[in-house]
């Protein structure tokens, strides 16, 4: 890790002032660090914005959730209330990481990790994404890759909790100098069709200040699905994020969300239309999840995830539903 | 909050409760001189990128070092104060093996800035016991031989005690959860679940003994 120079803000206005070349934003340093061990990130000087107290915290109301980007994971999983109305926001949060990464890593930076692709985090390989020429992942390693959208570069988003705030729409504020946008979190995140070089709509000159999930509309259920390749801690191989709203035992709006499994959070719309309208039992949750994984295009080594997907796509329509 | 309230200034009082705002006022008092500092004629202090002196509040004692921001708190433990228990083994946070409390909480020292640890109560495995007494999991982990190498062992003890301070009657359930990110090479999991347990039990039963 290269030598930096090191500021705490204590308010948002404090921090955008900090923003700029050869700077960088510390929420808990969780990804930074790891990108700074590998030399992938050599900032001259870090903002740290885990002192900004008012971006911490959970707030709930009539209008909806509201989680300050500062906020540990660890605190977005033990919120009763949050667990209570949003139950798939926090079983992804409770799903994500190591406790002890939990302790300190903060929502807003898993929302805004960099890829974990292998090839990605190595130095030595300069891919599409560090501005190279293509993805090595392709032709290469790609067990963990993506099986949607992988035809530029097969990078997976790591996010477990960008999964199910996709499923409950939720708006992110954007913050700079000039003022806030307000941006959906389902355009928040760019394919690499729009940029292979970011994973996000966020710009230089922005701060992440707050993640907005509105009301759902009475009698919505959630659940999240995260497969690992081991029991105890680990990444998701896939994630499903499934909120579901019923009235008189019929779906009137599905959303259906899929993690680690495209550069994105993945809407699935097959799985969506298949839903809405029906009653949910066994046959409908097997002809969405087949739906889902229809156009699915896996590479040489990650074609299991096709199976692995479905299956978790169809129990975890089933759960949220009972 | 005891050991550290005289040095809370006075924008870190103004600025209230928030655990943040607490935050940033021990981390103004725990920067005790800055050398490189650049000037700066508006905005928050800066340090680094050469060394600052920080105050860690260690094992209930107030250390001294002299480190770069881009030091860890694991490099900070081992290198500056030779509290070499705390071991590190993956440096990527993903082992566990590094484990310490800040304030309570286990957290991976490897992926932690001894800057943003100044002025919070660190807890290592030197820490556990009290004088000669060995904190009861650690009893246990040698009554059931929970360990093999041992190098994956104080990072697994200290998650283990931290599950046991907040929830002092854990199902083996919790305990897996609790040591979910722990790894161990030599594969003792099976005895560390046993030990916590039984630690558990001990400590209950001495408690109910000695009330
Ligand atoms: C061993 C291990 C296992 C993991 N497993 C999982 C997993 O299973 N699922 C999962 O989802 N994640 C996983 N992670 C990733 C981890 O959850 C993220 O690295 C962490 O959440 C990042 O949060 P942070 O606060 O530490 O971010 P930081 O490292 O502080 O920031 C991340 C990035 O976002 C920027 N940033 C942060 N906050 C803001 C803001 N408010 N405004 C603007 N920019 C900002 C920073 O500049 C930086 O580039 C794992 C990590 C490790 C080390
Ligand atoms: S050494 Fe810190 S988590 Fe592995
Ligand atoms: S005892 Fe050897 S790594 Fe755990």
């Amino acid at each position: 890790m290269d030598r930096f120079e090191y500021v705490s803000a204590t308010t948002v206005a404090e921090a955008l002032a900090q923003l700029g070349e050869g700077r960088q934003v510390k929420a808990g340093g969780i990804d930074l660090l790891d990108r700074m061990k590998e030399g992938l990130s050599s900032p001259k000087r870090i903002v740290n914005i885990r002192t900004i107290s008012e971006l911490d915290g959970v707030e709930i109301d009539a209008s909806g959730l509201t989680i300050g980007p500062t906020t540990t994971l660890a605190t977005v999983a033990a919120h009763e209330p949050l667990r209570d109305s949003y139950r798939a926001i926090a079983d992804a949060a409770r799903a994500a990481a190591t406790p002890q990464i939990r302790n300190v890593a903060t929502a807003g930076g898993n929302l805004l990790q960099r890829p974990r692709c292998w090839y990605f985090r190595e130095r030595d390989f300069d891919c599409l994404r560090k501005g190279g020429q293509g993805c090595f992942a392709q032709d290469g390693a790609n067990r963990y890759h993506a099986i949607f959208g992988n035809d530029l570069c097969a990078m997976v988003h790591p996010s477990d909790l960008a999964v199910p705030l996709t499923a409950f729409d939720a708006v992110l504020d954007l913050t700079s100098a000039k003022g806030t946008r307000k941006v959906p979190i389902s355009t928040f995140y760019v394919g690499p069709e729009t940029d292979p070089t970011r994973e996000t709509d966020l710009h230089r000159d922005e701060l992440l200040t707050a993640i907005r999930v509105p009301a759902p509309p009475p009698g919505t259920r959630s659940a999240y699905f995260k497969q690992k390749e081991k029991e105890s801690a680990d990444w998701p191989l896939a994630g499903v994020a499934v909120a579901l709203q019923i009235s008189s035992g019929v779906v009137q709006r599905a959303s259906v969300v899929l993690g680690a499994v495209a550069a994105t959070p993945w809407r699935s719309k097959p799985a969506e239309a298949a839903l809405t309208g029906r009653a949910i039992d066994e046959a409908a949750a097997r002809r969405a999840a087949a739906a889902a994984v229809a156009d699915a295009k896996p590479l040489a080594w990650n074609g299991y995830k096709v199976a692995v997907l479905e299956t978790i796509i169809r129990r975890t329509i089933l759960e949220a539903a009972s | 909050m005891s050991d550290s309230t005289k040095g809370v200034s006075r924008r870190g009082f103004l600025k209230g409760a928030g655990s943040a705002a607490a935050a940033t006022a021990l981390l103004d008092s725990a920067v005790l001189t800055v050398r490189e500092a650049t000037a700066q004629i508006t905005g928050p202090p800066v340090y680094g990128p050469g060394r600052t002196e920080l105050a860690l509040h260690v094992n209930g004692s107030e250390r001294t070092v002299l480190v770069e921001p881009r030091t860890t708190l694991a490099a900070a433990l081992r290198d500056e104060l030779d509290l070499t228990g705390t071991k590190v083994v993956c440096d990527r946070g993903a082992c566990s093996g590094c484990t310490v409390w800040i304030d309570g909480l286990p957290v991976a020292s490897c992926m932690t800035l001894a800057i943003d640890a100044a002025g919070r109560k660190i807890t290592t495995i030197e820490g556990l016991a009290t004088g000669d007494k060995l904190h009861p999991v650690q009893e246990a982990f040698i009554e059931k031989d929970a360990m093999q190498c041992g190098f994956c062992t104080p990072g697994m003890v200290m998650t283990a005690a931290a599950l046991l301070e907040r929830n002092p009657d854990p199902t083996l359930d919790d305990v897996k959860e609790a040591v979910s990110g722990n790894l161990c090479r030599c594969a003792v999991y099976p005895q560390v679940f046993e030990a916590t347990l039984a630690a558990a039990k001990k400590r209950k039963a001495s408690q109910i003994a000695g009330s």
